[in-house]
Formats: structure tokens, C-alpha cells, sequence
């Protein structure tokens, strides 16, 4: 019965959505308070459905109700129960009930905070978000609904896939759809404006929040992502541009592109239609990212319930949403005002050239993604574009960008001075050069790019410290006076600080990583060595150590550096009988920030008969850093988020005012 | 329909990619061929996989490509001819490096072109910006002069803008 119920909250989520849409559109255009307010209430209630839903296919999972037609592929009763739970959104319908279930809870947030927004653009963004609800909500409902019942159960499910069996992909998609999908405010706030004619300083302070909060959430998902590949894919790679991985990274840039923008937009009333362009251009993306994910129009490690029928209506929701706000953008941003002018060398102009920077990267990666199908859709001819084109092109515009992004907080708005700005940087500026040389004299082997990225990222990391290093007065004035001057800063500057910080140290990770990894692989019998760098890496054993639902062959090595033992490393190789996979679990031991990584291979005949196992050792100096710096940069923008100027209700004060 | 696509795709990748290139029965004994062999790899796409290089897949294609790759490195073949051999025989798909061909001009110069085209766009509005003042008007300049004089600078409306750090 639950799950009929959930069936029916689903179905009346969708009918709360059409209301929210209808009572929104009403209360805006009779003004009425009344109705714009019930509009709202619909959007809460609306939110309240899904969650119903949600838990309700949560419940069918965790019970192994295999009667249901998604559980019974996508489950199996012998999985723990967290990853029963992760399965309920492992799947192509139960993924759209995520997405749903975070759309309409930003919808009800929307409706029950944003008390601050003006009554009319409130009204016209409920509405938009209203519009969106009812679009996803339909296609769940008639195309892609989770809660089929099966006419003839199976006793057994289907899907036993041990690759998701883990704890970072469990929450990996839930921070993913927070971010992609929190992107659908920004949207509407976009369309409301753009519907409303009004975009100016206060509209760009309360897109802010939203665009911060989606954006936190995405660096989250995209991270944990990244780290669930580095470890469980086997062989320490973390990005593979990858389509899938490039339709996450895409709203991504988007979203950070309009971040900055958003900030010329409120503090200078510069740049209006570029804003709300970004705005609808973010979650357009985000749901470019849901349709090529699930569409199967290209191939990846990570294809995502494939399947091109359905594909095409994500298209049309894809094209009909987009398509019709950049209409209205065409139609309405020629009659915004430019706003402020500034000087060649100034805040905007730094902000500016950010923008142009982060947009050419995204025009980049989404030709990366889609030139293979243009040049067979145009010439019938194949080709693929990987990570060599990636590193030409998008690599050395972020090189060029993190170059600026110590400039851009040090300038002023308006008209800027150089001269102080690069006083105030000449630390960052020596110790980045000292940092590059160091790298270039001291490590083998000799790699100049991976030391100019090291260079840069030292710049970065203490550039960025140099503002709020400037802003304190540090060295300048007594200590005291810094210290009270460190507590008097805004949270908004140290979360920019923080981000910009949290770039460099993610850059510094990357090079590194990239560049000094090292890698040995030796068939080793027990007692027997293998040399990786500096380590010595001894095979003491492999024994069979079966889990509830695997069955494993795990290896115990010693990790030694100058004879003494660091770890105790236990990879190990799983056999899942009930879907026929091996899967590689590999052992990692942390030393400092770097990873010794080591991986069981398969199990071979030695020389004398005796079996040897293939052992693969992965010394990934800094390692950490490429998932420590992107949680800095979330935490940066979290930061930022609890900053006295987002949460006071300025437009309300203004109203008051007025 | 079944849909179990992902669990699928996700398996393989698992069973396939294992660091597969540095297995020490494939290696060639030259260290440095076999290093310039190990860079060719990460350029060179495994077909049948989804999208992997046959550096990182175990796929037997894979393990047959770098076969290949590694034989012409060892016959004396330099980067340039081994990569004209590879697409001879498997069509430019086999490379993850697409070529600088007319066909995919756009591909290539997108990139420049949009940082020029900011880059342009950005000059226009400073240069605009800078040659407005130049522009006004006599009868503006009266009122100017006009509106510092009544008002000495001290408007009231400009105190609620939004520079101000307190609003």
C-alpha cells in the first residue's frame, strides 16, 4: 500500500505544481496577495508530496519490495542497507525523483523565504519554478514513474552492481542535484526579472544566495565524484573528461562565472544583461548535464540508465525550457540600461575578464563534449576528442586565469591602481617563483609546465591571502589592531578568499599529482618485493576473506620506507557471484597529504608453478590536495552564504523605505 | 525494460581498467622506447571501450593496440609515424587528440575566438566608457555646473546607492 500511496503523492505533487503555476500567474496579475500567497502554499505542500513519494520509495528499497518494477532491477536483497537506500536513487526514475524531490524543495524555500523579494517578482518566480516543477514532475509521472508494480514478482532483484556499493556515491548524487538543481531558482529569478523589467543591484543580491548555495553543493558533488573514480576505478585517475563528467562541469563554470558577475551587478548596477543571461544559462546547462547523462547520445565510463526514447523527451523539456527564456532574453535585454562605466584597469574589469575566461572554458568543454556527434551528424565521419584537446585548450586559459585571480579582490571598483595592487602581491609573486625554480632544480623528473602550474599555484594560494592580509593591516599595524581588524571582516571576503585560496591548493594537488606520480607493477609471489620511488612495498600474503555478499581474495602488504614498516595495506580483489563481477578494492595509505595507492591484480602462475599475484603500486605525491582544495572552495562559498549582507533583508528595508 | 545499463557500463570499467598498461609482461625492455610507448598510450582510444585510452583498459583491443604501439616504437618508428600509422588503420576515432584539420577548425580555434571576442567586447565598453564624458553636451555641462553649485556635492539620493558599505 505504501507504495501506491507514494504513487498518489507523486501524482499529486504534479497537481500542486500546475496550482503553484495557475494561483502564482493569478496573484501577479490581479495583485492580489491572496492568491499569490496560496501560490505559495502550494509550492510548500507541493514539496511536502514528494518527500511522501520519496520515502516511499525509500521504504519499497529498503524492504525489498521486489513487486516494484525499479526495485526489482536495481536492488537485490542481500545489499547493506545504506546502499538499499542509495539504490533508490541509483536508477534513471528513481534519479528524477531526486531531482524532483531537490527542485521542488528549493521551490518551498523559495516560497516560504524569500520574504524579502518584492511581491510582484516573487509572484513571477513561484510561477517560473512552478512551470519547471510541472514539466520534471509530468515526465516522472507519465514517463519515468518508480512506482510500477510488476504483474509477476520476481523472487530475487537484479541488480547487485558492487561499483555503487560505497559510501561516496551514495551521497554524491544527492550534493550533485542539490547543485544542479538549486540552479533552477537562479533561473527563475532570471526569468521573473527579465518578465518583471527590473534587474538591478537588489535583483543580483538576492539571485546571490541561491547561485552560492547550488554552487557549494556542485563543487561538493563533483568532488566526491571525482574521489569515488580515484579510488574505485583502480588505476588513480580522478578526471577523465569524461561526458558525464564534463555535463557537471559545465553548470559548474557557469554558475562560478555568475558569481562573479552577480557581484557587478549588485555593487555597481554593471553588466544586467550578462547576469541574467549566466542566470539562464546555468541551469540550462544543468539540464544539457540530466539529458546527455541519460540520453545515450554519448559514450561513457560512466553511462547513466541509458535510454534514447526517453532522451528525447529530456530534449524537448531541455529545448522548450531554455529555448523559451533565452527568447524572452532576446526580446527583453535590449532595453536594459549598461549600467556604471569603469576604467580599463578596475574591480569590473578584472570581473570582466573572469567572466570572459570561464565562458570561453565552458564554450570549450561543451565543444569538447559535442563536436564528435556535430562532425558525424555533418560528415558521417568519427572522431574523438579527449584529454590531449583538453589540455591544450582548457588548461592554459585556467592558467591564464588563476594568473588574474589574485589581481581582481586587491583592485578598486570603478578606476583601479595597479602600482599598489602588485606592492601588495610581490610576496605571492617571489614565493611563487621560488616554488617554480625549486620544483624545476629539485624533483625528477624535470618538468617545466607541472613547475610553472607549480609556481602558480603558490602565487594563488598567497595571493589570495594578501587581501585579507591587506585588509588587516598585517605587519603594518600592532598586532592588536590586526587581530581586531581579522574579527571586523566580512564573511563575504573570507569566503572569496577562501574559494581562491581552496583553487590554488586544488592546483598545486593537480600538478603534482600529475606530474611526480609514480607507478610500479611486478608479479609478486608471498615474501617478495616491489619498488615504488622510495617505498618497498612486501607481499606478506593473499587469503581468502569472503564478505556478506563477495566473495575476495585480499593481499596483506607492508609498506616500508628505509626499512620500517608506515602501513599495512590489504587490497583486495572481489567476486560478486550474484552479477558476475570482479571489482578491485584498493588500499590507499595516507602519508602527510599524498597517497600510496596500491591495487591487486589478477593471480598468475609463477616461474616455478607457484602462484603470483600482479601488483600494482601508485606513489600520488599531494593527492589530497585535488579533493582538500574544492572543499575549501565549497566552504569558501558556504562562507560567504551566512554573510550579514545575503541574510538582512535589504530589499525589505528598501521597500520600507520607499 | 530492464535498467541496468549503468550497473553494467560501471562493471566493465571496473573489470577493464586496472592500470593496465604497466603490466610488466607487455613492457619493452628499452626503458626509454618503452616510455615514449607509455606517453603514445594516453593518446590513442581504446574502440570498443566507452571512452577510455588504451592506457588505462584491459579490453583485449587494448591490450592488442598497445601490442602494436609498442612494436613500431621498437622497430625505430618516431611519435609522428607511429600516430600516421594508427589512423591509417583505424580512422582518426582511434585518436583522443583530434587532428588540426580543416573539418575541425572550429573545434580548435572556439576557444581563442571566444577569449577574443570578450577581449573586444570588454575594450568596446571601457572605450565607450571613456569617451562619454568628452560628449556632453553644452546645455549638459550648464546643468552639471549647475546641480554641483546648488547642491555642493551633498545629494541626498546618492547616499542610498548601492557603494554604500552599511546598506
Amino acid at each position: 500500500m505504501i507504495v501506491e500511496f507514494g504513487a498518489f503523492a507523486l501524482i499529486l505533487a504534479l497537481v500542486l505544481s500546475l496550482v503553484q503555476t495557475g494561483l502564482s500567474i493569478a496573484g501577479r496579475l490581479r495583485r492580489s496577495a491572496l492568491l499569490a500567497g496560496a501560490g505559495e502554499g502550494a509550492a510548500l505542500a507541493g514539496f511536502g508530496a514528494l518527500a511522501l513519494a520519496f520515502a516511499a520509495l525509500v521504504h519499497a528499497f529498503v524492504t525489498s519490495d521486489f513487486s516494484v518494477a525499479n526495485v526489482a532491477a536495481n536492488s537485490h536483497s542481500e545489499k547493506p542497507v545504506l546502499y538499499r537506500v542509495a539504490a533508490a536513487w541509483g536508477s534513471h526514475e528513481g534519479s528524477m525523483l531526486l531531482w524532483n524531490l531537490a527542485l521542488t524543495g528549493f521551490g518551498a524555500v523559495l516560497a516560504g523565504r524569500g520574504r524579502d523579494l518584492p511581491r510582484d517578482l516573487k509572484a513571477t518566480a513561484v510561477a517560473v519554478q512552478g512551470v519547471i516543477g510541472t514539466v520534471f514532475l509530468a515526465y516522472t509521472v507519465l514517463a519515468s514513474n518508480p512506482f510500477v508494480r510488476l504483474v509477476d514478482p520476481p523472487v530475487e532483484g537484479q541488480s547487485l552492481n558492487p561499483l555503487l556499493q560505497d559510501p561516496a556515491l551514495a551521497v554524491h548524487p544527492p550534493f550533485l542535484y542539490a547543485g544542479y538543481v538549486g540552479m533552477s531558482v537562479v533561473f527563475a529569478l532570471g526569468v521573473a526579472a527579465l518578465v518583471e523589467g527590473r534587474i538591478d543591484a537588489a535583483w543580483a543580491r538576492w539571485v546571490r544566495p541561491w547561485a552560492l548555495a547550488a554552487w557549494s553543493f556542485l563543487t561538493v558533488g563533483i568532488a566526491l565524484g571525482s574521489f569515488w573514480a580515484y579510488y574505485e576505478l583502480g588505476w588513480g585517475g580522478w578526471w577523465f573528461w569524461d561526458p558525464v563528467e564534463n555535463a557537471s562541469f559545465m553548470p559548474w563554470l557557469v554558475g562560478a562565472a555568475l558569481l562573479h558577475s552577480a557581484v557587478v551587478t549588485e555593487k555597481r548596477g554593471a553588466l544586467p544583461g550578462w547576469t541574467v543571461f549566466l542566470a539562464l544559462a546555468a541551469f540550462s546547462f544543468s539540464m544539457l548535464g540530466a539529458f546527455l547523462v541519460r540520453s545515450g547520445v554519448l559514450t561513457s565510463v560512466h553511462a547513466f540508465a541509458v535510454d534514447p526514447t526517453r532522451g528525447v523527451l529530456l530534449l524537448g523539456i531541455l529545448l522548450a525550457t531554455a529555448g523559451s527564456a533565452f527568447a524572452l532574453f532576446a526580446w527583453r535585454a535590449p532595453s536594459l540600461a549598461p549600467g556604471g562605466v569603469f576604467a580599463p584597469v578596475s574591480r569590473e574589469s578584472a570581473l570582466v575578464a573572469n567572466n570572459i575566461l570561464l565562458s570561453a572554458a565552458t564554450l570549450t568543454v561543451l565543444l569538447g563534449t559535442l563536436f564528435p556527434l556535430i562532425r558525424e551528424a555533418v560528415s558521417g565521419e568519427a572522431i574523438s576528442v579527449g584529454t590531449p584537446y583538453f589540455n591544450l585548450t582548457f588548461t592554459p586559459l585556467m592558467a591564464i586565469l588563476c594568473v588574474l585571480v589574485p589581481f581582481g579582490p586587491l583592485l578598486a571598483w570603478k578606476r583601479g591602481d595597479l602600482a599598489p595592487a602588485f606592492r601588495a602581491l610581490v610576496p605571492a609573486l617571489v614565493l611563487g617563483v621560488l616554488a617554480g625554480l625549486a620544483a624545476l632544480w629539485l624533483l625528477t623528473p624535470r618538468k617545466a609546465f607541472a613547475s610553472l602550474g607549480l609556481a602558480l599555484a603558490v602565487w594563488l594560494i598567497v595571493g589570495s591571502l594578501a587581501e585579507a592580509a591587506q585588509r588587516i593591516r598585517l605587519f603594518k599595524a600592532p598586532v592588536s589592531e590586526s587581530l581586531r581588524r581579522l574579527r571586523g571582516l566580512p564573511r563575504g571576503a573570507w569566503g572569496a578568499t577562501l574559494a581562491h585560496a581552496g583553487l590554488g591548493v586544488f592546483v598545486l594537488g593537480a600538478c603534482f599529482e600529475t606530474a611526480w606520480k609514480m607507478e610500479a607493477a611486478q608479479t609478486l609471489a608471498p615474501g617478495q618485493s616491489l619498488r615504488v620511488g622510495a617505498w618497498e612495498l612486501v607481499l606478506k600474503d593473499v587469503r581468502k576473506l569472503d564478505g556478506p555478499n563477495f566473495e575476495a581474495e585480499t593481499a596483506r602488504i607492508s609498506a616500508r620506507r628505509d626499512g620500517q614498516e608506515v602501513c599495512a595495506l590489504n587490497p583486495a580483489r572481489r567476486f560478486y557471484p550474484a552479477g558476475g563481477q570482479t571489482t578491485s578494492e584498493v588500499a590507499i595509505c595516507s602519508v602527510d597529504v599524498s597517497h600510496l595507492y596500491v591495487v591487486l591484480g589478477e593471480q598468475r602462475e609463477g616461474a616455478d608453478g607457484q602462484p603470483v599475484w600482479l601488483v600494482r603500486g601508485f606513489w600520488n605525491p599531494l593527492a589530497v590536495l585535488i579533493f582538500a582544495g574544492p572543499g575549501v572552495m565549497a566552504l569558501g562559498g558556504l562562507i560567504s552564504l551566512t554573510d550579514r549582507r545575503l541574510r538582512l533583508a535589504a530589499g525589505r528595508r528598501r521597500e520600507a523605505k520607499a | 525494460m530492464r535498467r541496468t545499463a549503468f550497473a553494467l557500463a560501471a562493471a566493465l570499467a571496473s573489470a577493464l581498467c586496472l592500470a593496465a598498461a604497466s603490466d610488466p609482461a607487455e613492457r619493452l625492455p628499452d626503458p626509454a622506447q618503452e616510455a615514449r610507448a607509455r606517453i603514445l598510450f594516453k593518446e590513442v582510444r581504446c574502440m570498443v571501450c566507452q571512452n577510455e585510452s588504451i592506457e588505462d583498459s584491459e579490453a583485449e583491443l587494448a591490450v592488442d593496440l598497445r601490442r602494436l604501439v609498442r612494436e613500431r616504437v621498437a622497430a625505430g618508428d618516431d611519435d609522428v609515424a607511429v600516430r600516421r600509422w594508427l589512423v591509417e588503420r583505424y580512422g582518426e576515432f582511434v585518436m583522443l587528440r583530434p587532428a588540426f584539420s580543416a573539418a575541425n577548425l572550429v573545434l580548435w580555434l572556439a576557444p581563442l575566438a571566444a577569449v577574443l571576442a570578450g577581449g573586444l567586447a570588454l575594450a568596446a565598453r571601457v572605450r565607450s566608457a571613456g569617451v562619454a564624458p568628452e560628449q556632453l553636451s553644452a546645455e549638459e555641462s550648464a546643468r552639471l555646473a549647475l546641480l554641483v553649485r546648488a547642491g555642493d556635492g551633498h545629494d541626498p539620493a546618492l547616499k542610498s546607492s548601492p557603494d554604500d558599505p552599511k546598506a
